[in-house]
């Protein structure tokens, strides 16, 4: 049973279709984060959720009611913006206590959920201070305890950490989620940054221009991408092309090397992709497709060591661990690179 | 620079000194000389203790607190509609907001008792509290230009339109985020607007002279007529006003800088 459901949501600005047939469905406690490129309408989506924007055709509802007619402020939804966005002339209890005081909370009442509030955040000492005496990072989180005091039905956060630096980045998407969890809110999470959606999403809806792609658990995402858009979003992606040979029984050739795929495939030529992580240099036990390859560069990255070779004129990248007693081969160096046929992926659309 | 840039940029100096400071100086100077062969205070005193002058300078200094609230609630909730729904009118806006430094206040004054005359639908030069009214309502539109374009520097401090937004997600509805998220964050601009609009009040002739109201303006007027040395130390103590309000203006703007704009 969903708890925010987005039904044929559409929007123009003007003679402009930003967003297009729009349908999702988030259950309660639910983290889903909208990926996509700049401009593919994301923050559309979010702020017509949030009241800011009147969809031109659709329903909204939140736990069963339609809320498209409702003003912003009367919606009960939490928002956290990219640019922070706190009071400037209130300290941070003032902000965080903002909500509840608008609701009309008592003084008492109020105290004791900023303080609540501010030690869920990791801040407890600072609530005398105003926004200017902070870090990012700190006004983020005071912006995130100010969306989430006055408990809302939903909690909308626009892309919050694309103004931090990376390291305060990582480690503030996971408090996130930890808070997220802790007070079991459903949550939708806007970001363009694959590697955020990936790691803190219950499912992640991926969008181009205005259509949502594809929605699904990171880990069906990334390893199952059902369209040519998805696959070359989210995360590295070798493509091949290849011959159809036998359609209906999957058999292709690619750069001469004859494959059969799992599932039957149609036309003259079919576009395969396959994670660098999926090709093996060298031959191993259950990797079917063996294709002779030319290495053209070697990056040494740590523990992980990234090929860059052409396979049949067609460049393509692999990862491989690094191993002490095994250097990586050196550029121009004729290799055998396999895979296993299961791990190809099929691009339609 | 050269010699010659040098020489025009002190001739220009002197130039302004002889024409603005040296009367300034000569004013001062004889509204001290009210008792013979010494420099006193003398005039100062008879005119504070003048009970007209009291009662002038009291009236104009109320106009000037109501003009100034009307101001603010006129221009505050202007200004701040326009950045955020209607950035396209700013333009159309500040020129209106201009008008009234082209249109002299005489035309005003005739259009006011044209209008509201006691013959007409609205008459509200009819009775005293009318009158007051209506020469409220003209100052705040002689002071509109300087007010508005206060508050609209005040308001490209912040980010309106996200603080709104974040003030209505919290439930804040448009009086709330006028009166506590937008106003107090531009106190600074909104003051040096109202010190503006004090100084023009307080000197004011045309309007309060035409609609008939003791104003200190046209008290100011008639003592120079008719006394020797005191309209000279009511110019002075005149020109102190105006000038503690730009001060007040510098010290608002100063103070403010390093306590919330700063990031
Ligand atoms: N108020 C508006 N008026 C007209 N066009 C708009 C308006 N808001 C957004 N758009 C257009 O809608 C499209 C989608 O915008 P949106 O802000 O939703 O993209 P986004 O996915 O959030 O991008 P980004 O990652 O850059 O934030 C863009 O082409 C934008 O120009
Ligand atoms: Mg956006």
């Amino acid at each position: 049973m969903a708890f925010l459901e987005l039904s044929h949501l559409e929007k123009s600005f003007g003679s402009n279709r930003v967003v297009k047939d729009f349908n999702l469905d988030v259950g309660q406690g639910e983290f889903i984060s909208l990926l996509g490129p700049s401009g593919c309408g994301k923050t559309t989506v979010l702020r017509m959720v949030a009241g800011f924007e009147t969809p031109s055709s659709g329903a909204i509802r939140i736990g069963g009611t339609d809320v498209v007619g409702k003003r912003p402020n009367q919606r009960n939804i939490g928002m956290v913006f990219q640019a922070y966005a706190l009071f400037p002339n209130m300290t941070v209890a003032e902000n965080v206590g903002f909500g509840l005081k608008i609701k009309g909370a008592g003084r008492d009442e109020i105290s004791a959920r900023v303080t609540e509030m501010l030690r869920l955040i990791g801040l407890p000492d600072l609530g005398a201070r105003y926004p200017f005496q902070l870090s990012g990072g700190q006004q983020q989180r005071v912006a995130l305890a100010r969306a989430l005091a006055p408990k809302p039905q939903v909690l909308l956060l626009d892309e919050p950490l694309s103004a931090l630096d990376a390291k305060v980045r990582v480690s503030l998407r996971n408090e996130i989620r930890e808070i997220q969890r802790e007070l079991g809110i459903t949550t939708i999470f806007v970001t363009h940054d694959q590697e955020e959606a990936l790691s803190i999403s219950d499912r992640i809806v991926v969008m181009n221009g205005g259509i949502a792609d594809q929605v699904g658990p990171p880990f069906e995402i990334y390893n199952r991408p059902t369209t040519r858009f998805v696959a070359n979003f989210v995360g590295q992606l070798n493509a091949f092309t290849a011959t159809v040979e036998d359609g209906a029984a999957g058999r292709v050739r690619l750069g001469g090397v004859p494959v059969t795929l799992p599932a039957p495939v149609s036309g003259g030529s079919v576009d395969l992709a396959a994670r660098p992580e999926a090709l093996y240099l060298g031959r191993r036990e259950g990797n079917d497709v063996i294709l002779p390859a030319t290495v053209r560069d070697v990056h040494f990255l740590g523990s992980v060591i990234r090929i860059g070779a052409n396979v049949a004129g067609m460049p393509v990248a692999l990862d491989t661990f690094n191993r002490a007693d095994q250097p990586p081969p050196a550029p121009g160096a004729a290799v055998e690179l396999s895979l296993s046929s299961r791990d190809l992926i099929v691009l339609g659309g | 620079m050269s010699l010659w840039g040098r020489l025009t940029g002190w001739i220009v100096l002197i130039f302004g000194l002889t024409y603005f400071a040296l009367p300034l100086l000569g004013l001062t100077e004889f509204s001290l000389k009210a008792r013979r062969g010494v420099y006193s205070l003398d005039a100062y005193a008879k005119v504070i203790a003048d009970p007209e002058f009291q009662a002038t300078f009291g009236y104009s200094v109320m106009m000037a607190l109501v003009t100034i609230a009307l101001g603010i609630l006129i221009v505050v909730p202007t200004a701040f509609w326009v950045r955020l729904k209607m950035p396209w009118a700013r333009p159309y806006v500040e020129f209106i907001t201009l008008m009234p430094l082209v249109i002299p206040a005489i035309v005003i004054v005739f259009g006011y008792i044209r209008l509201y005359n006691t013959s007409s639908w609205l008459p509200l030069t009819g009775s005293i509290m009318g009158t007051n009214l209506l020469l409220a309502f003209g100052y705040t539109i002689l002071a509109l230009p300087y007010m508005y374009r206060a508050v609209d520097t005040g308001l490209r401090t912040i980010d309106v339109a996200t603080l709104t937004e974040a003030a209505q997600s919290l439930g804040a509805g448009w009086v709330t985020i006028l009166g506590r998220v937008i106003l107090p964050n531009v106190i600074p601009a909104v003051l040096s607007g109202a010190f503006l609009t004090f100084a023009i009040v307080i000197g004011e002739f045309t309007l309060a002279a035409l609609l008939d109201r003791p104003a200190f303006g046209p008290y100011l007027q008639r003592i120079g007529a008719n006394k020797p040395y005191e309209p000279f130390a009511l110019a002075v103590i005149a020109f102190g006003i105006t000038w503690a309000c730009m001060g007040l203006i510098q010290l608002v703007t100063r103070f403010s800088k390093h306590s919330k704009v700063a990031r």
